[in-house]
């Protein structure tokens, strides 16, 4: 985390620097980076373990809410027996968790079994390191930051495919090839929506895109790369890809409960689930965290006369707002077949990414248009998103449409 | 165009997020054991025995245990034993009347085929029991519920069963002052011998005129031996 011009800032915006500090400033110098170091993964883990907590609950409120219903409102406090709408759910199903058998089946390769839960955990935890939080929040800097995310992201799939193979059991193992054909299908067109950011902004640092969005069109208006064809493109390919790389619905046949029983986690009990639950959320929470770093301004605040708030606030308004709309779309749509989901990536969002990438070039060389020009710009620009996106659109659903039955 | 689908789908599952906060027509549950929702009338699950007297539950029982019911019954789950006195005469009510719930199908055939209202369907449905066998079968003690709670759960039924009782009442009255008015003889002729020979009621005496037969020379001998039951 690093503090330029640390003392021109408002109290709340350097408040988690000055709060590190003063717990830390006592040590001599060549210990100070290490305690630094510690106390930000202890902050991080704290922060999005609670998330986690809160976030199951909040998922399953809305999905009740969505379906009529109130969702989880009975849990009482602990030795009080209060009913708090339901806040001490996560209490409950954690201490259920802790107290259920663990389970571990007679063929199943017991160091894998036991490793696949704590990896996927760690690359999760991994992934979050290098998303700016704030201003000042960022716990690691690194020049090719969005690489390692990706790389570290990616590598949660073969935690994935480790408790299937693991596990001894035809389910689960079938349920690690879809992941692993999920994460190649899908990888592709993550990475091929974020390299539009990068070749706009000029560098593979988290900390250097924010900055780059904090510029102001007409002295009001933001300019996120959201705001952009190219980016809203990049935004909503981005999306989808995030939602299957996190085996989110509509994208979640790894643990498809109608065909494979629970997929990978099907011999899994206790606590080692609630820790694959844990980084699923992780994961989650990461991807959206770089949705918003790389598309959505980051921890920019929205109008320049909002920037009072601090930014580390801005940047949890956006991430809780990503994750709802997460949320909310699990609560909306059916999950696909696995052609389906294959053909979706491979048809539709491959080709829309590289589409997309050629746009933000024309965008990049027409930086310097002006008057009527910068008009023919935004025209260009948009044809060059909307016209693939019917073309494809198109070609996807020819041969597919409503199936029609004959009867003998 | 592609995706247009997808966009209305979102907007009805946000219009029943939104909705389900204000519009009480988004959000229909009822949280169960504090709230519940009024049963319909006609919902019926298992039968239970009317009586009329709350004071006397056992005394008043509509059930004669005339065995119809358990005759009836498709998965054969009543069972009646009729109560008798020492001497074996029928008393026209049961002594045992045991419904199991466990196998009792909810058809309402006994309540059908009851020629005296005595039958009909609970709505109680909070029956679940720890134990599985001997919780789950309904003695007459269990069974037996007033006319009033009747009235309570199928309210326009009752009414009806109640007024054809009261019409029935009425009809037999008639016909028992038409009958007393022609045969006065025939009842002081059997009345001075039978007031002897058996405590049976006026009414049996005059319906049968069987205990007459004898004549009323060997009358000191009958109460010694007396006609063996039916």
């Amino acid at each position: 985390m690093s503090a330029p011009a640390a003392n021109a800032m408002p109290l709340l915006e350097r408040l988690p620097v000055a709060l590190r500090d003063a717990c830390t400033g006592w040590l001599p110098e060549s210990w100070r980076w290490l305690a630094n170091s510690l106390l930000s993964i202890v902050a991080l883990f704290v922060v999005f373990a609670t998330l986690f907590a809160l976030l199951t609950l909040a998922e399953r409120k809305i999905l009740g809410r969505v379906q009529n219903r109130p969702g989880p409102n009975r849990a009482p406090l602990p030795f009080l027996g209060i009913r708090t709408y339901g806040l001490a759910q996560p209490l409950a199903d954690g201490i259920k968790m802790l107290t259920k058998e663990d389970i571990v089946p007679r063929g199943a390769d017991r160091v894998l079994h036991f490793l696949a839960p704590v990896a996927l955990l760690a690359f999760s935890i991994m992934t979050l390191a290098v998303i700016p939080y704030g201003r000042t929040l960022l716990p690691v800097e690194l020049d090719a930051a969005v690489l390692y995310f990706f790389a570290a992201g990616a590598a949660t799939e073969l935690a994935i495919f480790m408790a299937g193979w693991a596990s001894r059991n035809k389910y689960s193992l079938l349920a690690a090839m879809r992941a692993l054909a999920q994460l190649i299908s899908y990888e592709l067109p993550l990475l091929l929506s974020v390299v539009p950011v990068v070749l706009v902004a000029g560098s593979l640092s988290t900390r250097v895109i924010v900055e780059k969005q904090g510029e102001w069109l007409f002295g009001a208006l933001p300019q996120w790369h959201v705001f952009t064809p190219w980016g809203f493109a990049g935004f909503l390919i981005f999306l989808v890809a995030a939602l299957a790389e996190s085996n989110r619905s509509p994208f979640d046949l790894p643990e498809a409960e109608s065909e494979l029983i629970a997929g990978h986690l099907t011999e899994y009990s206790g606590f080692k689930y609630a820790l694959f639950f844990m980084a699923e959320y992780f994961g989650m929470c990461a991807l959206s965290g770089m949705g918003v770093t790389l598309f959505l301004g980051g921890w920019q605040a929205p109008f320049p006369a909002l920037g009072f708030i601090p930014s580390y606030g801005w940047f949890a308004a956006k991430l809780l707002a990503l994750l709802f709309v997460f949320m909310w779309i699990r609560a909306t749509f059916p999950r696909l077949r696995i052609d389906q989901l294959t053909r979706l990536a491979w048809k539709f969002l491959v080709p829309l990414a590289l589409v997309n990438l050629f746009t933000a070039a024309f965008w990049v060389l027409s930086a310097g248009w002006a008057g009527p020009f910068a008009f023919a710009r935004w025209v260009v620009a948009g044809a060059l998103v909307v016209g693939p996106f019917l073309v494809l659109g198109r070609r996807l659903s020819t041969g597919l449409g409503p199936r029609t039955y004959r009867y003998a | 165009m592609l995706g247009s689908g997808l966009l209305q789908g979102l907007a009805v599952t946000a219009k029943n997020l939104a909705g389900s906060f204000h519009d009480p027509t988004r959000y229909v549950t009822t949280e169960y054991p504090e709230q519940r929702t009024k049963l319909p009338e006609n919902y019926r699950n298992f039968p239970f025995l009317v009586h009329d007297d709350p004071a006397d539950p056992a005394g008043t029982l509509r059930c004669v245990a005339c065995q119809i019911c358990e005759k009836e019954c498709p998965p054969q789950c009543i069972y009646i034993v009729m109560e008798r006195d020492e001497k074996g005469k029928a008393l026209k009510r049961p002594k045992v009347f045991d419904i199991d719930i466990s196998v009792c199908m909810s058809c309402q055939i006994c309540v059908e085929v009851c020629p005296f209202d005595a039958i009909k369907m609970d709505q109680k449905y909070e029956i679940a029991t720890r134990d599985r066998f001997g919780a789950l079968l309904l003695h007459r003690e269990d069974l037996s519920k007033s006319n009033a709670y009747y009235h309570q759960i199928h309210p326009t039924e009752a009414a009806g069963v109640d007024a054809a009782l009261a019409e029935q009442k009425a009809k037999q009255a008639a016909a028992k002052a038409a009958k007393a008015a022609p045969a006065p003889k025939a009842a002081a002729t059997t009345t001075t011998p039978a007031t002897a020979a058996t405590a049976a009621p006026a009414q049996d005496a005059a319906i049968s005129p069987a205990p007459a037969a004898p004549p009323p020379a060997t009358a000191p001998d009958t109460p010694a031996k007396p006609t063996p039951a039916p």
